[in-house]
């Protein structure tokens, strides 16, 4: 079994969000990068306890981005994996992501590819889509179970309102998301095993993009919130009634 | 050059969704010049023309039953068909579930640009701009979709169904369908239950509400206001609540008209999920909670003594 996953550096979840240069770049001063959340807690964690079932496995890990990422990279190869690629290059958008990753994953024989449900920078939920239609295979998206039988993989996804059940034959890609795995921290030994694994940069491809960000904007202010007496929740929900409309 | 929507339905019943996705089809057509159409895949069970309501000219229909099963591989192929053969310009999902499978693959295949998360029309004054959510909630972003072709899937609840009068016309597109490697195995909703992620309104309870025993008067509301109910995270962590309720960064994201939250500090991982919401009312006895900051309305009190009064005042106004 040979499994890749796909990592991404986005701002810490409680990062101050800031825009500069007449509201087109982010101000990054400051804000410590994380791996994303679901790329780490779910995709990930998913692929270590799927190698730990079968020791054979290949555990690859794939992130594109500058050399700034490679803290990044090293954190998640201290959580496990055999060995990372770092496709050096400034993707524009998702569509340039996925571009790079499928030309790196073409004929490299993986059964499983596995993203993230989203970033939480821009919550395109589109790279595990993009990707599997480049290399023209499955893709199940935002799936909270995954197990392997030899040529299949079973998972349960998320539908409106509920959750199902399929089988799919691999090789395929999956957006992970919560209930695949529990959060791992990583340990001494990880940490150490990381500094030596191989992190290997490779050259990107011909970039491609088709969407590009004009502008950043932040939502207006709150008006503010208006307070009542804890000794009057009926006038709340009159408030909430005839002001606001709501019930 | 013209604008098609994506309708998906739940065995044959056209989803709240995908009427705003329609109304927003129609708009953006409207904008263009243009006409919009619909592309139903399956069979609906309601009267297709119907939907020229929501002024759309045409609906199309791929009825094959192979349909019926969402596999993400085949509806990228026979969306693109009939994307082609309808000489799409645009293609409109709604970023639901379905659309987060669909729409990317879509995109990928036509090599379109795709905005999805979109909050409001696009601006044609410079080319075609999408706004859309970025930062979990804490941003927008303006996206310019640079390539021919585009796809726009809209965030649920961002864009107000339009109804008016009309009648579509309902043609059957012949698009082969393509063998499936994916096989459903069940299907599990949680019935019974407004669905989280379609609910207008939200009942959320947190740490505060001290343990599972106190869900009632939660569910009392909720059920007083067709509300959903929803938690935070360490009350599904716990166990207290169901893990389909977590909202936050690593939970749903909703976008309800109104939510509800009842000992939740919001934190800004909590918020992340929920701050779209249109009305936020909080109720929490610290004054200092985060939560009050993005609130609409609030009670600094204690739960226990002010929800059940709210719901008496409920069900007076009922
Ligand atoms: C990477 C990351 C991701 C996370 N993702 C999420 C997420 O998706 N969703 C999420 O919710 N959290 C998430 N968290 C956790 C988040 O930081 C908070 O810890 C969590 O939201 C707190 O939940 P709470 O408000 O229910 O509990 P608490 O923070 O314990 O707050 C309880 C509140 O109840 C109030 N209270 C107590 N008694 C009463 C009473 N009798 N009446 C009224 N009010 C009362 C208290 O004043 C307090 O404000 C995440 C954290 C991290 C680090
Ligand atoms: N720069 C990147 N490098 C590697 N993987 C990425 C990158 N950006 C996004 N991904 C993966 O794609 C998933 C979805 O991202 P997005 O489509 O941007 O929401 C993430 O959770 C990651 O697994």
């Amino acid at each position: 079994m040979k499994i890749l996953v796909c990592i991404s550096k986005t701002p810490d979840t409680t990062a101050k969000i800031a825009f500069t240069e007449n509201n087109t770049k982010f101000v990054s001063d400051g804000v410590q990068w994380i791996i994303n959340p679901y790329d780490e807690w779910y995709a990930l964690v998913r692929a270590i306890e799927l190698k730990e079932k079968d020791p054979s496995t290949v555990l690859h890990l794939v992130t594109v981005g500058g050399a700034d990422t490679e803290p990044i990279i090293r954190k998640a190869l201290a959580l496990g994996g055999d060995e990372a690629y770092r496709i050096n290059a400034e993707p524009g958008d998702a569509y340039a992501v996925a571009t790079q990753i499928a030309a790196l994953a073409k004929d490299q024989g993986y059964d499983l590819i596995l993203t993230g449900k989203e970033t939480i920078d821009f919550n395109n939920s589109a790279t595990g889509g993009f990707l599997a239609e480049m290399l023209d295979v499955p893709y199940v998206s935002l799936a909270t179970k995954l197990d392997l039988n030899g040529t299949s993989a079973t998972l349960n996804r998320e539908i409106e309102g509920g959750e199902e059940t399929m089988e799919v034959t691999l090789p395929m890609v999956v957006s992970c998301q919560k209930g695949m795995a529990e959060a791992r921290i990583p340990n001494m030994r990880g940490i150490m095993a990381a500094r030596t694994k191989p992190l290997k940069v490779v050259e990107p491809v011909a970039l491609d993009t088709l969407t590009s960000v004009v502008q950043y904007e932040l939502p207006p202010a709150k008006a503010g919130v208006k307070l009542v007496p804890a000794d009057n929740p009926a006038e709340l929900v009159r408030l909430l009634h005839e002001e606001a409309k709501m019930i | 050059m013209s604008v098609l929507v994506f309708i998906d339905h739940s065995e044959g019943t056209v989803k709240k969704n995908s009427l705003e996705a329609l109304s927003y089809g129609a708009a953006l057509a409207a904008k263009m010049g243009t006409d919009a159409a619909g592309l139903v895949l399956g069979t609906l069970t309601e009267d297709a023309a119907s939907l020229g309501k929501y002024g759309i000219k045409k609906v199309y229909q791929v009825s094959d039953a192979a349909l019926n099963v969402l596999d993400a591989q085949v509806y990228a192929q026979v969306i693109t068909e009939a994307a082609g053969k309808t000489g799409a310009q645009v293609l409109v999902f709604s970023n639901t579930t379905t659309g987060k499978s669909v729409a990317p693959r879509v995109a990928a295949r036509m090599k379109a640009g795709l905005v999805s998360g979109a909050v409001a029309l696009p601006d044609l004054q410079n080319g075609f701009v999408v706004k859309k959510n970025v930062f979990s909630g804490k941003a927008f972003a303006h996206i310019a979709i640079t390539s021919a072709q585009k796809v726009i899937a809209v965030n649920p609840n961002a864009f107000s169904i339009i109804a008016g009068e009309g009648s579509a016309t309902v043609e059957a597109l012949g698009v082969s369908v393509p063998a499936s490697k994916v096989k459903v195995v069940a299907t599990n909703k949680i019935t019974g239950e407004v669905p989280l992620t379609e609910a207008e309104k939200v009942v959320s309870g947190g740490r505060g509400l001290k343990g599972p025993e106190h869900w009632g008067m939660v569910e009392e509301m909720a059920k007083l206001l067709g509300a959903a109910t929803a938690c935070s995270r360490p009350v599904a962590d716990a166990h207290w609540r169901p893990h389909h309720e977590h909202v936050g960064q690593t939970g749903f994201a909703i976008a309800p008209n109104l939510y509800i939250a009842i000992g939740i500090s919001g934190a800004i991982q909590h918020l992340a999920g929920v701050n779209r919401s249109k009305c936020i009312v909080v109720i929490n006895k610290d004054p200092e909670a985060p939560f009050f900051k993005a609130a609409d309305y609030g009670i600094v009190g204690d739960a226990f003594e002010v929800v059940p009064k709210m719901i008496e005042a409920i069900k007076a106004i009922r």
